[in-house]
């Protein structure tokens, strides 16, 4: 006491004795919200989780952690419809980031560099029968094959790849695309069998295979009946494009009507417009807002010189000489919404007609799997994607009306990880998902103002003449400067705002990719944090007083 | 976006306190694990304190500016009264306390016995709220301007006296409601045409460099205060720090009334040198002052069943006036 200076009687202490945290009423804590490209991929990818990897560069961690939920990047970054952009926050700033564009970038990048997936876990020693090489059945050999079961796929056709290969034109996704994405899965030990059609399940299984994913697709084109004098020139969408593969492209003449609202009408007349005719002509019943085929598509073929009729019918096919032309009855909308007949008829001439009326699938080979149900042409299946009969599985067309290649590839991942669960005798539990972050939880302050970068679009009319692929792709500066468009929402993206703008240094910063931690001993609750946090990860919440 | 330049965009640029994809040297000192926190954790300030953390942001950036080598004189208000309840401290920096009024005078004296010990390495600065900077203190702080001592002057303004019972004082705002300025009479609150801005007067004293910054823009913030130690010479920079207490806000909304004060117009941000503003922060989205006021309560006087639009209208002319005067605007957007 003699020491200290005149009039001091205390040594000096420091405020960290005084523990503020026990003014606190309101507690934040750092929370993970679901981001929306996220909820509502059928596919089921963490995309925000593989665009923080691209935003900093590291484009193969990036595609590393994309191929934990789909093994098709470069195939789907020019395939899938993207309803993650849909979803996507940003396009209530400015334009949705472009997830779809950022995919393909990271495919193609792969590709460009060879690189391969991540070995397989030990074998397990179990078989798995996988029958039919599209989207959803290669998407289930990999998954499998990667976790440890030997996955043998049995494809009826001559080459891998199903709908994505027979299906969908040249001009919107390459084949050689097709070819090496597909070869990478087989580098994992997947075994094909090609031309090996399978007729009956319960034989194909004897060989010692003890489980089975179905994913033989829709082939087969539904049929609407016109009266026709010529059905040689009436066609069905799924017979044009599969012959689109062959050695001879359809004839299909200079001018072509397609019957039908759905994407793969719009397939067909841009894949008639590349074949040489002058006229590509989409008949449609309803409206253009009711046209099941997505807009950017629609837009597409319309610049490329498709014409569409809406609320037409065909009543009549094959009436002219040549056997094309076709009668088309107008229609009008009703009180509901629904498209009535009007009486009023016109011709229109035409050299084929193409039905794209939709598709089914050939259950022959399902005859007699017992417990196995049915129901409108489409296997059923429960929440695990097993089908009726246990240890047998379905997934992609043939399991739903939901018919795109993301739905497939999330079938495929769905089913092998509930067969994985399966072959071990347990069930597979999905983890709980997250609490959606919506827009309104994001402070948009703190985001740049950065429009879309828009993926170069073929010159019309190199396109409308050749199979080309319509959309090009990003180049590195721009797929870094999409990705870095995230605004990540709903998960902590390391921006430091918390550990800043605390008046109270109660967050304490833990280093590169470990995030922060709230010190209770000192925050008072103000929630300044909360407010200010761009991406809404963290949540305030009342203590227990 | 023009295909010759190399893109460079940053998902958040700046505008976060950090951002993982800058280079480490050009991220903010608050981002740095290594930050002196120089008003540390205990501290007695309200929750949502803009003071407290509006100097923590300067006092830090002055830190790094100075090699650390700093030494604070600080006045009496609530800055001092919440860090340093007798015997505890929450400055981990050589800091002393003043009276109410003599604190740029105390920080000229250091400065001079620096200068005298040949200790030109070791810097100072003076920092008080606006009570003891615009009333209080006015008469050492334009001495030590016309001296051109060399002192950072750091003026924190919450608008009023909040400590002792939220006061008016020069630089609260008109028509806002204090226990001096009730809500009373044909013009309640604080009157138009009174008070003053002091980053204006500083400027008319032509010391090298005079600056306003707030808690809502870190990254200017620590520019100014960075810019004004690589100057000698008589310095003076005004923080808006918004007082969840005295303003009537919610405490999570600190830094959200700062930027609405500087988007309206209503705090114009900008630096001068030598008498000539040179710099200002542009709004970057323009808001009506009601955005601002509405969710303060020291104002809910403006917003009862008869909105007083009238006086709304004169705190709208007074934001335009600013965002003239300081051209916050990009031009041609007014």
């Amino acid at each position: 006491m003699m020491d200290k200076p005149f009039a001091i009687t205390l040594n000096p202490g420091s405020s960290l004795t005084n523990h503020t945290g026990t003014w606190r009423t309101m507690r934040p804590v750092y929370v993970d919200r679901l981001p929306p490209c996220n909820a509502t991929c059928p596919a089921g990818e963490n995309i925000q989780g593989w665009l923080l990897h691209a935003e900093s560069g590291e484009y193969e961690k990036a595609w590393r952690s994309l191929v934990q939920n789909n093994p098709l990047p470069a195939i789907m970054g020019r395939a899938c419809y993207h309803p993650c952009e849909g979803a996507c926050n940003r396009n209530r700033l400015d334009e949705a980031v472009g997830i779809n564009s950022v995919e393909r970038f990271l495919g193609d990048e792969a590709i460009k560099h060879g690189w391969k997936f991540d070995a397989p876990a030990k074998a397990s020693g179990k078989r798995v029968l996988v029958i039919g090489a599209g989207p959803a059945g290669l998407t289930a050999a990999y998954h499998l094959q990667r976790l440890g079961h030997q996955s043998v796929i049995f494809e009826a056709a001559g080459h891998a790849g199903g709908m994505m290969r027979y299906g969908i034109p040249k001009y919107r996704l390459p084949r050689d695309i097709i070819d090496a994405e597909v070869q990478r899965i087989l580098d994992l030990g997947v075994e094909l069998r090609l031309n090996t059609k399978v007729a009956n399940l319960a034989e194909a299984m004897k060989e010692g295979f003890d489980a089975a994913f179905l994913g033989v697709g829709a082939h087969i084109a539904k049929r609407a009946y016109i009266p026709a004098g010529d059905a040689d020139k009436v066609l069905d969408a799924v017979s044009v494009l599969r012959g689109m593969e062959g050695e001879s492209a359809p004839l299909l003449g200079r001018r072509v009507v397609v019957y039908g609202g759905g994407n793969t009408a719009i397939d067909v007349a841009r894949t008639a417009k590349r074949l040489g005719a002058e006229e590509s002509i989409i008949v449609y019943r309803r409206t253009r807002e009711k046209m099941p085929a997505h807009d950017f598509e629609v837009e597409d073929a319309l610049k490329e010189g498709v014409s569409i009729k809406w609320l037409s019918t065909i009543t009549e096919a094959g009436l002219s000489d040549t056997g094309g032309d076709i009668m088309v009855e107008k229609m009008a909308l009703d009180a509901n919404g629904f498209p009535q007949p009007t009486g009023e008829y016109e011709r229109i001439e035409a050299d084929s007609l193409v039905l794209a009326l939709g598709q089914d699938t050939d259950l022959s080979l399902l005859d007699n799997v017992p417990g196995l149900v049915t129901a409108n042409g489409i296997v059923q299946v429960d929440a695990s994607m097993m089908t009726g009969h246990p240890g047998v599985f379905a997934g992609g067309d043939m399991a739903g009306n939901d018919r795109t290649v993301t739905v497939a590839v999330g079938h495929g991942k769905k089913a092998a990880r509930a067969i994985d669960a399966w072959l071990r005798g347990e069930r597979h539990e999905p983890e709980p998902k997250h609490e959606l972050a919506t827009f309104e939880r994001l402070n948009t302050w703190y985001y740049s103002d950065a429009p879309k970068t828009v993926r170069p679009v073929l010159d019309i009319i190199r396109r409308q003449s050749t199979f080309e692929e319509v959309l090009g792709g990003l180049d590195e500066s721009n797929a870094l400067f999409e990705a870095r468009r995230c605004l990540s929402c709903g998960n902590c993206f390391e921006c430091d705002n918390c550990y800043g703008v605390c008046p109270d240094n109660a967050v304490i910063k833990l280093g590169p990719g470990k995030r922060f931690q709230f010190n209770y001993d000192y925050c008072k609750g103000c929630g300044v944090c909360a407010t200010e946090c761009p991406c809404g990860a963290i949540a305030v919440v009342a203590e227990d007083i | 976006m023009n295909g010759l330049q190399p893109i460079k965009f940053y998902q958040t640029g700046t505008f976060t306190v950090g951002n993982r994809l800058l280079a480490p040297e050009e991220r903010s000192v608050q981002a740095n694990m290594q930050r002196t926190n120089s008003l540390n954790s205990g501290h007695r300030a309200c929750q949502g304190c803009g003071e407290a953390l509006g100097a923590r942001y300067a006092i830090d950036a002055a830190m790094n500016a100075t090699n650390r080598q700093l030494i604070a004189a600080n006045a009496t208000g609530c800055l001092e009264v919440f860090s340093t309840p007798y015997p505890e401290t929450s400055w981990q920096i050589p800091w002393i306390h003043s009276l109410f009024g003599n604190t740029a005078s105390v920080a000229t004296g250091m400065a001079a016995a620096l200068k005298v010990k040949g200790r030109d390495k070791v810097r100072v600065v003076a920092q008080g709220g606006d009570g003891g900077t615009t009333d209080i203190g006015f008469g050492c702080l334009s001495g030590m301007f016309e001296r051109n001592d060399d002192v950072l002057y750091i003026c924190y303004d919450n608008g009023g006296y909040m400590n002792t019972g939220v006061q008016r004082s020069s630089a609260t705002p008109p028509a806002a409601r204090t226990a001096t300025t009730m809500a009373v009479g044909d013009e309640p609150g604080n009157a138009f045409g009174q008070g003053k801005f002091v980053p204006a007067l500083a400027m008319a004293h032509e010391i090298p460099y005079v600056a306003t910054a707030t808690v809502a823009d870190l990254r200017d913030l620590e520019y100014k205060v960075t810019r004004a130690m690589g100057i000698r010479g008589a310095r003076y920079i005004q923080i808006l720090v918004p007082c969840p207490l005295g303003w009537g806000t919610p405490s999570s909304d600190t830094i959200r009334m700062a930027r609405l004060a500087k988007e309206t117009g209503v705090f114009p941000v900008f630096e001068a040198e030598h008498g000539e503003v040179t710099t200002v922060l542009k709004i970057r989205k323009r808001l009506p002052v009601e955005e601002y006021l509405k969710p303060q309560k020291r104002y809910a006087h403006l917003f009862g069943k008869q909105p007083r639009v009238d006086t709304i209208a004169r705190i709208q002319a007074l934001a335009d006036k600013n965002i003239r005067k300081y051209k916050l605007l990009e031009e041609g957007i007014l």
